[in-house]
């Protein structure tokens, strides 16, 4: 049979990224993850038979919000220093995310405390309390999971190892990242602002 | 362009050590190896839960028989569900995907080689909980063992009060496990037949199987996620005292319904969906003519996948929805079959002014338009919500659904197998002991299905593991397991005729049907890396542009 | 190749015939027999619901007829044939109009399918309660049915009865369904679709027998072990035998000098912890009100016959006759059994 040898003129057929549709397959899967905790949420608002209500106890996370939502900015700005290789702001620019991330994290496990020890509401307390947790809760472990991946390329970043050419990786990476901020704007809207 | 010179099918398996051979397969990254992998394992669990429904139907054979416990009965049609849902169905039409999807696209793998590794992987390790579940549910407590809650969980039945041990904690991580996978397979077909198509196929040049595969994956992606969402609730629920479907706390049993069918009745049409793509790519080489309307069937597929996401409450006609809920889902229920309808016509019209050949993969494909028409009509009936509040966790719903499953699914996959198997291994399937099994088959199938209807029709509700004398049940649910009988029968001379033909079978060569789409031209089985040259392609049909160069199709597209 | 056509056609006529022959054998006089047919209405909800099925059947059968005949006639005539061999047939890619016409017609029938439905939905969901309904709470246990009259002032269990109610001038009987733990379902096919009893979230049926008899039906929603033998049984009365049953079941229990035993053992066992016998102690709720358990035909909810022999083995023994039900096994001594059963034959 006679082979269709003739190729296309290199650059001429072009199709997406293959990680950066992966990553918006699990942007989507994710959503509907967190979607089906906000149903909950939401269904179960004000139907606590007993215990603390939000109104009682929660207090608006406003400077771990605004923390949050600024390493949106940071990523975005390193991911576009790298894409000009300019390594050091990229570096500079990177470590800012994770502390910023890091400082998120911090402002949960404050107000966590502060709800348990001082109001007594835990995940068993009422359905205030489980769904709660449950949501802010898988937020905070998609934050950790984040982090976890931001700190290793921190780290071979540090190595020397990450240059112009992981630029692809690092946007798709920082996609992630901005979905786990877009997901703690609705879920703060929900819970801080609707819920009470 | 021939790649039979260059490539020596046995050379490079035959000298190795076995246990080599065996460490090859087990670390293995290549889709076809992987697809071959998954079909394995679907098949010994389609052994193990046909195994299932024959302890099942024969402790119906009789009224009051007793030949297992009510708690055995109850592990069996929940394991028998649960099996064939997540550990048959899904991976073996995962594995054809795996199999078919990057040859049809003339790519050389998946996009991601190891996640799809590691999908496969996950999923193996969820079947392997579900059925350590038989020896490790006992638990501390001495209670439990395989799971008896169904296939759907309903809470509160899963709640530690009426579920103490550990049988449901089994359920649910298998579950939990093998969908982490089925959406790592699902990420990777989008990324596949998003980013890896060869040069001049446009999303228009596909073959359906693409199409339908993509549609099915991206549905995955927002139907098993749900069912994730609602498993980690449960284990909430069960673990940290959280309160999701307690009762007594507040909580809602009916919370839980939402959850699992918004994942279940778009996972029904996750199963389907593939199974059309075969259809859509066997009837047309069986009837020698191109798939009649193509758009139609891509817009046809898109609007099911769509409309699917908002029928999921048909299964909850009778937990008390207001009548405007029950309304809504009755019209979108009914809406969804006008796309499924609107495919079997134009299969039908695929056929119609065609040249048909009796051949074992279209005797199948026959088998699955008769029955699937049949299901859909069945369906239709239970979309109108009062006909339902009869129906309802009835047998006339198993009948309904088997129909579908096994009718539809399984006839379909019959159909791929005798179609692709020449690919995969080189040989040709025996079309004598295809045509037996064919046979066999149906009419096992018919014996059992057709009349499982009545029963329904007259008051048996499902899930009961032994039923009154004097209700009119008691011959019809005889006659409904000899079928059953049959059709074990017709599964063994296809497993032998799986075995047998792997080493007598004729050989193949590359295009023992006359087809049209990539995978017929390279050999059969395919190099490791598929296509020497990647080729370029400038209609659906390559290779009938390649046969007819007179007459291509790409000038009628 | 031309005998291999006709031995297909001859194969499926043969089929086709068996199978006939089979659902002809299986199917009339079961039928007929059937004490649960949903084709057999009695009341109208289950009646609205026969006669919309009759239409949805006629539709779903057209399209069936239709499409089947389609199907057969392509395959008898568009077979290949030897003389076909070396070409191919006319390559056939679509027809916008024949696609138009199969989308426009199938929508109609959903229109008018859905139109027909909607209809009952209403009449049936919808339907407001007069005020001379029978008011019954049905509550759904593993695995029996708790049945309370609360404008009567009667707590029973298992055995449902209601009045029967006249076209001209109905007298239904309302049903609110609650569980008190997993889900189950309130099925009797002859007089209504069924409804679910789910914790946390009341139902409401309803239904307006027209002839008196006997109904049967069962729990129609997985809710454990014993899910199979949750049996319903329902007596539709005469107003003259539905009053006279209210009379007896708002009596407190027999009080007969000649059971003091057993009285004494049921009273001072673990039984009151789950049962209940009006004017007695006994205040149990987990389990049946035995007050007048002697008016029931069945116990443990259909699983065997109320008779003497069967009323000591479920004390004595329940997992003999339903295993896995909730009903402990007393270890009474053989004398202290009997005595017990003597006791609750007299709870008339």
């Amino acid at each position: 049979m006679s082979a269709v040898a003739i190729p296309h003129p290199p650059g001429t057929w072009v199709l997406p990224s293959r990680g950066k549709v992966a990553m918006a397959g699990l942007i989507t899967a994710e959503s509907a993850i967190f979607t089906i905790f906000v149903v909950a949420y939401l269904f179960y608002l004000g139907k606590s038979i007993s215990g603390p209500t939000p109104r009682e106890v929660l207090e608006t996370p406003i400077v771990y919000t605004i923390c949050l939502l600024s390493s949106s900015l940071t990523i975005h700005l390193a991911a576009k220093s790298l894409a000009r290789d300019r390594i050091g702001a990229f570096l500079g620019l990177w470590l800012l995310t994770i502390a910023l991330g890091g400082l998120f994290l911090y402002g949960t496990a404050q107000e966590w405390h502060r709800l348990i020890y001082e109001h007594g509401l835990t995940i068993s307390t009422n359905l205030f309390g489980t769904t709660y947790y449950s949501l802010v809760g898988l937020h905070a472990f998609h934050v950790t999971v984040g982090l976890i991946m931001l700190l290793i390329v921190a780290l071979f970043a540090l190595g020397g190892r990450v240059g112009m050419k992981q630029s692809g990786r690092i946007e798709v990476l920082s996609m992630y990242w901005h979905f786990v901020d877009a997901v703690w704007v609705v879920v703060f809207t929900v819970v801080y602002v609707l819920g009470r | 362009m021939s790649t039979d010179a260059i490539t020596f099918p046995g050379a490079q398996i035959d000298d190795k050590p076995w246990v080599d051979r065996l460490h090859g397969w087990l670390t293995t990254v290549d889709h076809k190896r992987l697809g071959i992998l998954y079909i394995l394992f679907a098949l010994f669990f389609l052994v193990v839960a046909g195994l299932e429904a024959i302890i099942i139907r024969i402790q119906l054979m009789y009224p009051h028989n007793n030949f297992v416990s009510p708690q055995v009965f109850n592990r069996m049609f929940t394991m028998h569900g649960t099996t064939m849902i997540f550990f048959v169905a899904m991976p073996i039409l995962f594995g054809f995907a795996n199999y078919l999807v990057p040859l049809m696209i003339g790519a050389r793998d998946m996009a991601f080689p190891r996640l799809n590794a590691f999908s496969f992987w996950l999923t193996a390790l969820g079947g392997l909980l579900l059925y350590f579940s038989f020896l490790g549910g006992s638990g501390l407590y001495g209670a439990g063992n395989a799971p008896d809650v169904g296939w759907w969980a309903y809470a509160p039945l899963t709640a530690r009060s009426f579920s103490p041990g550990h049988s449901s904690d089994y359920w649910t991580l298998a579950l939990l496990v093998s969908g982490f996978g089925s959406i790592g397979t699902a990420i990777n077909i989008i990324a596949t037949i998003l980013c890896m198509r060869c040069p001049g196929m446009k999303l228009g040049r596909m073959p359906l199987l693409a199409w339908l595969n993509l549609v099915m994956s991206g549905m995955v992606l927002i139907a098993v996620t749900p069912l994730s969402a609602a498993q980690i609730m449960l284990l909430i629920d069960r673990y940290l005292g959280g309160h999701f479907f307690d009762a007594q706390a507040g909580g809602s049993a009916v919370l839980w319904m939402h959850f699992f069918w918004i994942f279940g009745h778009p996972e029904v049409y996750i199963l389907i969906i593939p199974c059309f793509a075969f259809m859509s790519e066997i009837i047309p080489v069986f009837s020698r003519k191109p798939i009649f309307g193509y758009p139609v069937m891509v817009g046809a597929t898109v609007c099911i996948g769509f409309v699917s996401m908002s029928v999921w409450a048909h299964h909850m006609f009778t937990i008390g929805m207001n009548s405007y809920a029950n309304s809504f889902f009755t019209i979108t229920t009914m809406a969804v079959g006008v796309p499924t309808g609107i495919k079997i016509f134009n299969w039908l019209g695929t056929m119609w002014g065609g040249r048909i050949h009796f051949k074992t993969p279209m005797l199948f494909s026959i088998g699955f338009l008769f029955q699937f028409l049949i299901a859909g009509l069945t369906g239709i009936m239970m979309a109108a919500a009062p006909f339902d509040w009869q129906l309802s966790n009835s047998y006339f719903v198993v009948a309904h659904f088997h129909y579908v499953i096994v009718g539809g699914i399984l006839f379909a996959l019959f159909a791929a197998f005798y179609y692709w198997y020449p690919k995969m291994t080189g040989r040709m399937l025996s079309e004598r002991l295809g045509k037996c099994h064919f046979w066999l088959f149906v009419i096992g199938f018919h014996l059992t299905f057709d009349l499982m209807h009545i029963p329904g029709l007259l008051g048996m509700p499902r899930r009961i593991y032994t039923y009154e004398p004097g209700r009119g049940w008691d011959t019809l649910n005889f006659l409904v397991s000899i079928g059953a009988f049959i059709q074990a029968i017709a599964i063994l001379v296809f497993v032998a005729n799986l075995i047998i033909s792997y080493f007598k079978g004729a050989e193949a060569g590359n295009d023992p049907w006359d087809a049209w789409t990539l995978e017929w031209s390279v050999s059969s089985p395919p190099p490791a890396y598929n296509f020497a040259v990647i080729p370029t392609v400038e209609s659906r049909r390559p290779l009938w542009d390649r046969k007819h160069p007179e007459d291509p199709d790409s000038r009628y597209e | 190749m031309k005998s291999a056509r006709f031995f297909n056609i001859r194969k499926v006529a043969l089929l086709g015939f068996l199978w006939v022959a089979c659902v002809a054998g299986a199917e009339p006089a079961n039928a007929l027999s059937s004490p649960t047919n949903i084709f057999a209405p009695v009341s109208t909800p289950a009646k609205s619901i026969a006669h919309l099925s009759y239409f949805v059947l006629a539709i779903t059968g057209i399209i069936f007829a239709v499409v089947f005949t389609l199907l057969v006639y392509s395959l008898a005539k568009f077979r290949w044939r030897p003389l076909d061999a070396g070409r191919e047939p006319a390559q056939v890619y679509g027809s916008t109009q024949i696609e138009l016409a199969w989308t426009i017609i199938p929508i109609l029938i959903v229109v008018v399918l859905y139109l027909a439905t909607a209809r009952v939905i209403h009449a049936v969901q919808d339907a407001p309660q007069p005020a001379n309904a029978l008011e019954v709470t049905v509550i759904g246990h593993q695995f029996w049915w708790e049945y309370r009259y609360p404008k009567l002032g009667i707590v029973t269990a298992n055995e449902l009865h209601i009045p029967v109610s006249d076209p001209a001038h109905p007298t239904p009987t309302f049903l609110s369904l609650l569980s008190a733990d997993t889900d189950h379902s309130f099925w009797v096919p002859e007089l209504a679709g069924k409804t679910d009893l789910v914790p946390n979230h009341p139902n409401r049926m309803w239904v307006d027998p027209h002839r008196t008899g006997i109904f049967l039906g069962q729990c129609a929603q997985y809710c454990g072990i014993q899910h199979a033998k949750m049996l319903i049984r329902v007596s539709v009365d005469s107003p003259e035998e539905f009053a006279a049953w209210v009379r007896s079941q708002q009596q407190p229990a027999v009080q007969d000098k000649s059971t003091e035993t057993g009285r004494r053992i049921f009273e001072s066992n673990a039984c009151i912890n789950c049962h209940a016998v009006a004017g007695t102690p006994a205040n149990g709720r987990f389990g049946p009100d035995l007050t007048h358990l002697m008016s029931r035909a069945t116990i443990a909810s259909g699983a065997a016959k109320n008779t003497t022999e069967n009323l000591r083995l479920w004390i004595q023994k329940p997992d003999a006759i339903k295993p896995g039900s909730l009903m402990p096994a007393m270890q009474l001594s053989d004398a202290d059994l009997d005595a017990v059963v003597r006791y609750m034959q007299t709870l008339h």
